[in-house]
């Protein structure tokens, strides 16, 4: 099981969080501008990155909020989870 | 090849099994092929020999990174079914399981395919609804399925707690009879040997770095033994599918999830079919050598470690004591976990690709080993022809684009 350190109550166990996904996908801001395409790369799409992965998880049985967490999809290793908009 | 057969059985016998040949050969890879299959498991080794026997083409080669079969096909629960809702997803399944039906004749190969069916399980008035709709689109299909209840439950599998007192009651199952299990490391040595012996050139320990392409064809591939040229590639690598992709800037509907799955230590025999429920998420059933063969869904983050967290295994297990309380007492053997391609739309991707001669076989998530002959069938007619056969046309790429989804998530009774 994986240790989360969730940056308002602090590490806990997996289970407490649910595991949202691709972190940085923003619905586009004029949906009928854009072409079938576009939208399916927007809805479907992931880059399911082996690697370093940038990902939203949500402290379900906890605070209920949402952060975002960079995360090594091969070793799982969690390198660091900050605040939403707090990537830097 | 040579023919295995009773009587080779026999006459290897005298010989204290010496004299054995080896069933695929270790060829260096040419400069040159018609078609290269990237990825050397179920459904890669199923394509290339589609492709020789069906298609007659003869220059072709399986590039595998690791040894052949030891990824997803190593690692799953070797259910086989066909009763999905869907009838674009039943009619591919089914052809898969008619394939299956004879494919251990067709290999020379046991496959050690049982027919000892497999009930989906329902807990409740809803799971019934859909479990008596599912059996009627599937007999429409003309696949069989039987609406079954509790005490026809219990009459079959003696040892499954009916009882209505439990937290989850189980009041009904579907019942496929034609539906089953089968050896998984056969599937891979049987399609292995077969297309072998069709001229079929099995590359191991080959990992493919890149993809070249020019004018918008591909024209080969590098991989850690040389670059290899084809003007056909065919991708089948699962969990992968999104590396090979990213090579040609393409970028799919896939995220690639791990699933575990569990064997008990060997025990008597004490359940001669497969057991799947979606309400308690879990699925059993017991192999030739009596162990519990275990399973159920996927760990929620993204994941290429084959392996998972310790939370989905107690998920599990709870699930299996819950219908067999008898279990409890089983302790586990092994333990591993498989890379899935999950797809929005639980159904699979065998398609072409924007990129001219890349055919891309992926997306089968958590439910492909049953698929292995059909899928490598209707592949095989892809890229032989350069256009999907009419089974695998509804699971194009495009209908992410299109909208043309077909939802088989639930739909299909368990998370695969």
């Amino acid at each position: 099981m994986l240790l989360i350190r969730c940056p308002w109550c602090g590490d806990r166990a997996e289970s407490e969080f649910s595991c949202g996904g691709e972190a940085g996908i923003s619905r586009p801001l004029e949906p009928n501008a854009l072409n079938n395409a576009d939208w399916s790369d927007y809805l479907f799409n992931r880059t399911n990155t082996r690697g370093a992965h940038k990902e939203l998880w949500n402290h379900a049985a906890g605070c209920r909020r949402w952060f975002e967490a960079e995360r090594d999809t091969v070793s799982y290793v969690i390198k660091r989870t900050y605040k939403l908009g707090q990537a830097n | 090849m040579k023919k295995y057969s009773g009587f080779s059985l026999f006459r290897n016998a005298l010989s204290h099994n010496l004299n054995w040949k080896q069933a695929w050969r270790k060829p260096e890879p040419k400069k040159h092929y018609d078609v290269i299959i990237v990825g050397g498991g179920g459904h890669g080794l199923a394509t290339a020999y589609y492709l020789a026997k069906v298609h007659k083409i003869k220059n072709i080669a399986v590039v595998e990174k690791g040894w052949i079969g030891g990824g997803n096909t190593g690692r799953n629960t070797t259910i086989v079914r066909s009763n999905y809702l869907w009838t674009e997803a039943s009619l591919f399944y089914e052809k898969s399981l008619k394939l299956w039906e004879n494919l251990s004749q067709d290999l020379n190969y046991n496959v050690m395919f049982s027919q000892r069916g497999v009930f989906n399980l329902g807990h409740n008035l809803q799971d019934m609804r859909d479990i008596e709709r599912r059996v009627s689109a599937n007999r429409l299909n003309g696949i069989d399925a039987e609406v079954v209840n509790a005490a026809q439950i219990k009459a079959e599998i003696p040892l499954i707690d009916t009882s209505p007192d439990t937290r989850y009651p189980i009041l009904g199952a579907s019942l496929q009879r034609r539906g089953g299990v089968a050896r998984h490391d056969a599937i891979a040595w049987g399609f292995a040997r077969a297309a072998d012996a069709l001229g079929v050139d099995i590359i191991e320990q080959c990992e493919v770095t890149g993809i070249h392409r020019e004018k918008g064809r591909v024209t080969g591939i590098d991989t850690t033994r040389g670059k290899i040229n084809a003007p056909k590639i065919g991708v089948v690598v699962a969990g992968n599918a999104s590396v090979l992709a990213k090579m040609v800037d393409l970028r799919l509907p896939i995220e690639s999830h791990p699933l575990q799955a569990f064997v008990s230590e060997p025990m008597k025999p004490v359940l001669d079919t497969v057991v799947m429920s979606g309400a308690v998420h879990g699925y059993v059933s017991q192999s030739d050598k009596g162990e519990l063969v275990i399973g159920a869904g996927v760990d929620s983050y993204i994941g290429y470690g084959q392996r998972g967290s310790f939370q989905t295994i107690e998920h599990t297990l709870e699930a299996i004591v819950q219908l067999f309380p008898m279990f409890s007492r089983v302790r586990l053997l092994r333990m591993w976990g498989g890379i899935v391609d999950v797809c929005p739309d639980a159904c699979p991707i065998v398609s072409k690709t924007p990129v001219d001669g890349l055919y891309f076989n992926c997306g089968w998530g958590t439910g492909g080993f049953k698929a292995t002959p059909g899928s490598g069938w209707a592949f095989a007619h892809t890229i032989a022809n350069d256009h999907p056969h009419e089974l695998n046309a509804p699971f194009s790429l495009e209908r992410f684009t299109t909208g043309a989804l077909i939802d088989e998530h639930g739909a299909a009774a368990v998370a695969h």
